[in-house]
């Protein structure tokens, strides 16, 4: 290892490349790193890896990711960081590192690459199959790598197996149904100011495997007792590991307080390493195994049936003095020590497999809860499935009988500052389940998800319902059962989980072929779904306002032109499409000829109006619809479900063609007059051509059709093209257009222009409950054939009085732009016992009109048919807007304006 | 994340398909039936605690709908089969959770 120099709390100290963090604090001295969240009190390091609670740190170098804990963090040169006072905060800089995110489909994943996972991967390489092993680790080993030692030379082959993918640094934090995985990889952190800028800084792993192997170990957990939270009080095996392996040399006298064999292992490593080794203090009544024996045969005192009580601190906080209780006397003594070494027993790390479901079972024998698992598709080995190793021997013991000035100092989740008073309260108030007093009490609800706490929780259940002396069972682990874990198993910083979907690339975005030609007459675009729409064009100098009157005069008094292109288009043919857009649309259109357009709108089964669009007949078997900008591929889908499920006799085929065909409206008095200097082929007159009649034809050679339809109300042309040659036709047009004053306009304009007629738009002007009688296009609705929705219509509460109708209104004060949303209140309507002046209805549109030369609305009343004149109330933010209901069409009644 | 057999694409994961509730409910004849009984097909479906034949349209990918045998409880999928064809049996559970489902 070589040496480094890093940072923490602005002070400059020196570590080893690639250790932990905590074991370079350690090693500097640093006892006592962070205050605990809630409490103030010293902490220090406690364990080994992602189960410790206390030393939380935020980096302040590279990605400032918050809340890390310095047990995981691999020392690199110039790396820097802050201890937490628990809760972290997120930097104010975006975040520039890089992520990524990959899948992989394997035949056997392995998680865990201690022995328990090697072997299993090995066996499965032998066998001929493909492996992918993952670890959190910087290697391989698990357990081994604590201790210092080589793999077995037989499992040291197994890397350079071709079958074998192995990563390290990757965490599984999520086991989903069907053997589906999510890991994330850490690959650059540990290489501090090395990692080169380009590689993705965390990297998730989206993983289906033929076989799940669970090999992934436990944890050591801790004892409950009072001031268990001190700086000097760590897990036996993370003490020993720190002292033997990363030569912190920082404690001169432990005190070893265990309930199995590890404590003894433990004990050992520490006296080997030149700490003095008080006592070992063994909760059991006798002890036997190669652990117990080497650290007798070192001289270590052992003292059973005892247990550490309380502790106690010196000025700065940090141990200095353990109290000692004798379990069958009560005695108690005292001793001084500056660590305090806790093995409390092993818990297998069973969060993965109980996030499929699968309960983890008590084994008394273990002293843990166990999850033994061997089906084709999930395995679990190891410790998980209660391998143990032989010389463990633990007893059922969670810590000596705390009174309760003792309690509140007993800390159960560390994190949380909850202590064994909490969770006692929590049961006197009548809390029985565990997930109950997870939640009074905030026990494993921490960034560690009680990876040390769960196990303290439950055992402290089960001293409270201890067995009476009347011979009243107690509790057992096994009634209480675990908490559950939920994914993800460690913290994964939200930029992971949206690797390179950000910004541009968060959604896909959808242009059309004249988006170049819009973006340099600089218009201001609006999303609709994922399209980029032109808003409105406005010139220099101009406000939006401004530019939409002008656009909109434009449109009604001269010429004007708009990209339609977003327009979703269905291409329909078939000998049995006719029959089928029958039953699809309230209205007929087999009796639609050919080279004709129909305005159409659908329903689904309940009655309620789905989409709407103006469909063409282009031959007797070839129609195309087209839909709302936003309905286009959930009409699609529509058409397909009901050809696919229900009506497959029918020959008719769909497709998408709403890329394929360029449309462009050209809107406005003078449009006949300008489209006649571009198309020469055919007659425009309004007798030649009529209204929804549609026409192909060529210009320059290039094959357009053109149809007389109108979204505005004006005499209008709607030019489709094929999307690769739009942008030569849109120029032709402007070519030709300047002579009359051609105006583009934008989505904005086209919202004014419509509403002004009453065409509703679907999804603005309706919201889901409406039925085409609501939206008073009961004309639209044939009596003559069955379509989908049309039984609907019968039902009762479709019939009722007082349902929803589309209406105008015209607000009394032309200025008063009524915010869309707004809710209409009667002029008689009075609070009712909670408070609330019931409403009438919504608006659901509202503009200035240039024409009206005020502002206007539309809006669902109920009843609103019935209502014409009446006077409403608008209550807004601090005032209260009045209206008058109104026929929903408020230009050209007579559509005098189209031909 | 479901794994799904699409009968034409082979194993795929649930996010390309869309959901359609109970298979095997035809769309009846609507005027034969009375309000309450066209209600019942229009919001009523089967949502059993275990195995239930399923509608689902593998959207991002082929397009075509099918029906699948999937256990609401255990999440389990069974087979699969095109619409139209003779339904297969419930599968057994490995769990021995078994529901009712049609």
């Amino acid at each position: 290892m070589s040496s480094i120099r890093f940072s923490f709390d602005d002070k400059t100290y020196q570590g080893n490349h690639g250790e932990p963090m905590a074991a370079a604090l350690l090693r500097n001295g640093l006892l006592h790193i962070t205050n605990s969240t809630y409490q103030g009190r010293p902490r220090g390091v406690m364990g080994l890896g992602v189960e410790e609670p206390n030393a939380l740190v935020q980096l302040v170098t590279g990605t400032k990711e918050s809340m890390r804990p310095a047990t995981v963090i691999e020392l690199a040169e110039g790396m820097a960081a802050r201890s937490l006072t628990g809760v972290g905060s997120l930097p104010e800089d975006p975040d520039e590192a890089r992520y990524d995110k990959t899948n992989r489909y394997v035949d056997m994943l392995v998680i865990g690459a201690g022995l328990a996972g090697l072997k299993a991967a090995d066996e499965a390489l032998r066998a001929g199959r493909e492996v992918l092993l993952i670890d959190d680790q910087p290697g391989p080993g698990g357990h081994l790598r604590h201790l210092g030692q080589d793999l077995p030379s037989p499992l040291q082959d197994l890397f350079k197996h071709t079958n074998l993918t192995y990563l390290r640094r990757c965490t599984a934090t999520g086991l989903y149904d069907q053997n589906y995985v999510v890991a994330i990889e850490r690959r650059n952190e540990h290489l501090g100011n090395a990692a080169p800028a380009n590689r993705a800084r965390i990297r998730v792993w989206h993983i289906r495997a033929g076989q799940v192997v669970l090999a992934t170990g436990a944890f050591q957990r801790p004892l409950l007792f009072a001031n268990n939270d001190r700086p000097g009080i760590m897990l036996s095996h993370a003490a020993a590991t720190y002292v033997a392996l990363y030569g912190v040399k920082i404690f001169r006298t432990a005190v070893v307080v265990t309930v199995d064999n590890q404590g003894y292992r433990d004990a050992l490593r520490l006296h080997q390493s030149g700490v003095k080794v008080e006592s070992v203090y063994d909760a059991r009544p006798a002890a036997n195994g190669p652990g117990v024996d080497a650290a007798k045969a070192a001289g270590i005192p052992v003292r059973f049936r005892s247990t550490v009580l309380d502790t106690a601190s010196n000025a700065e906080g940090l141990l200095q003095r353990v109290t000692i209780q004798y379990l069958d006397t009560k005695e108690t003594f005292q001793t001084d020590a500056d660590l305090l070494a806790v093995s409390g027993g092993w818990t297998p790390v069973a969060d993965l497999a109980t996030h499929i479901g699968i309960k983890p079972k008590w084994s008394a024998e273990h002293a843990a809860f166990l999850v033994n698992h061997a089906t084709e598709t999930l395995r679990t080995v190891g410790m998980l499935a209660g391998d143990f190793g032989g010389d463990d021997d633990p007893a059922v013991f969670f810590g000596p009988t705390l009174d309760a000035e003792q309690a509140r100092s007993a800390f159960i989740d560390l994190q949380r500052d909850s202590t064994l008073h909490d969770l006692r309260r929590a049961v006197g108030a009548g809390l029985s389940s565990i997930e109950h007093i997870k939640r009074y009490t905030t026990i494993g609800t921490a960034h560690d998800q009680g990876k040390t706490s769960g196990m303290l929780t439950i055992g402290a259940l089960c001293q409270l319902n201890a067995a009476k002396e009347d011979g009243k069972p107690g509790l057992s682990p096994a009634d209480v059962g675990t908490l559950s874990f939920r994914p993800p198993y460690v913290p994964i910083p939200f930029a992971a989980l949206a690797g390179r979907e950000r910004g541009p690339l968060s959604d896909p975005i959808r242009v059309t072929a004249l988006h170049q030609w819009h973006v340099e007459q600089g218009a201001v675009f609006e999303d609709v779904g994922q399209w980029k729409r032109p808003w409105y064009f406005p010139r220099p100098g101009e406000k939006m306002e401004d530019a939409v009157i002008r656009e909109c005069l434009a449109a009604r008094e001269g010429v004007a032109v708009m990209d339609a292109s977003t327009l979703g288009k269905i291409d329909i043919q078939g000998p049995d499409a006719a029959v089928f857009l029958d039953r699809i649309y309230t209205n007929m259109f087999s009796t639609l000829p050919e080279g004709q357009c129909r305005y159409g709108l659908m329903c689904k089964a309940d009655g309620i109006v789905f989409d709407d669009g103006v469909t063409t007949r282009l031959g007797k078997n070839h129609f195309l619809m087209t839909t709302t900008t936003g309905g286009a591929a959930r009409v699609l889908a529509w058409l397909e479900e009901w050809l696919q499920t229900e009506w497959p006799e029918l020959k008719v085929y769909c497709t998408s063609v709403t890329e394929h065909i360029a449309t462009i409206a050209l809107v406005g008095p003078k449009s006949r007059q300008l489209l006649q200097e571009l198309v020469t082929g055919i007659d425009l007159s309004k007798e030649a051509f009529p209204f929804m009649h549609s026409r192909e034809t060529t210009v320059d050679g290039l094959p357009v059709r053109i149809a007389r339809i109108s979204f505005s109300g004006e005499l209008a042309f709607e030019i489709n093209v094929t999307w690769g040659y739009a942008h030569y036709i849109w120029e032709r047009l402007w070519t030709i257009g300047r002579a009359y004053d051609l105006t583009a306009y934008g989505t904005e304009t086209m919202h004014v222009l419509r509403a002004e007629k009453g065409y509703v738009i679907i999804g603005q002007d309706t919201d889901g409950t409406q039925t085409p009688h609501d939206l008073n296009m009961s004309w639209i609705v044939s009596k003559k054939k069955e379509f989908i929705g049309k039984r609907s219509f019968q039902l009762p509460w479709l019939q009722a009085a007082g349902r929803q109708q589309l209406v105008g209104l015209l607000p009394d004060n032309g200025n008063d732009i009524i915010p869309e949303g707004a809710y209409i209140t009667s002029l008689n309507a009075v609070p009712d016992e909670s408070g609330k002046t019931p409403h009438i209805g919504f608006v659901t549109s509202a503009y200035y009109s240039p024409v009206l030369k005020r502002s206007f609305a539309l809006a669902l009343v109920a009843g609103g048919l019935s209502r014409m004149g009446e006077t409403v109330n608008l209550p807004i933010v601090r005032k209260v807007l009045s209206a008058t209901i109104c026929d929903a069409v408020f230009i050209d009644k007579e559509n005098l304006r189209r031909d | 994340m479901l794994y799904i057999p699409c009968p034409h694409c082979g194993l795929r994961n649930e996010t390309e398909f869309h959901y359609g509730a109970e298979a095997g409910v035809a769309y009846p004849d609507p005027n034969t039936l009375s309000d309450s009984e066209w209600a019942e097909y229009l919001y009523v479906r089967a949502n059993p605690k275990g195995w239930l034949s399923e509608r689902w349209v593998h959207f991002a990918g082929c397009g075509r709908w099918f029906n699948l045998w999937r256990n609401t409880i255990t999440h389990e999928i069974g087979p699969a089969y095109l619409p139209f064809t003779k339904q297969p049996k419930a599968p057994g559970s490995i769990t021995g959770q078994e529901g009712s489902g049609k």
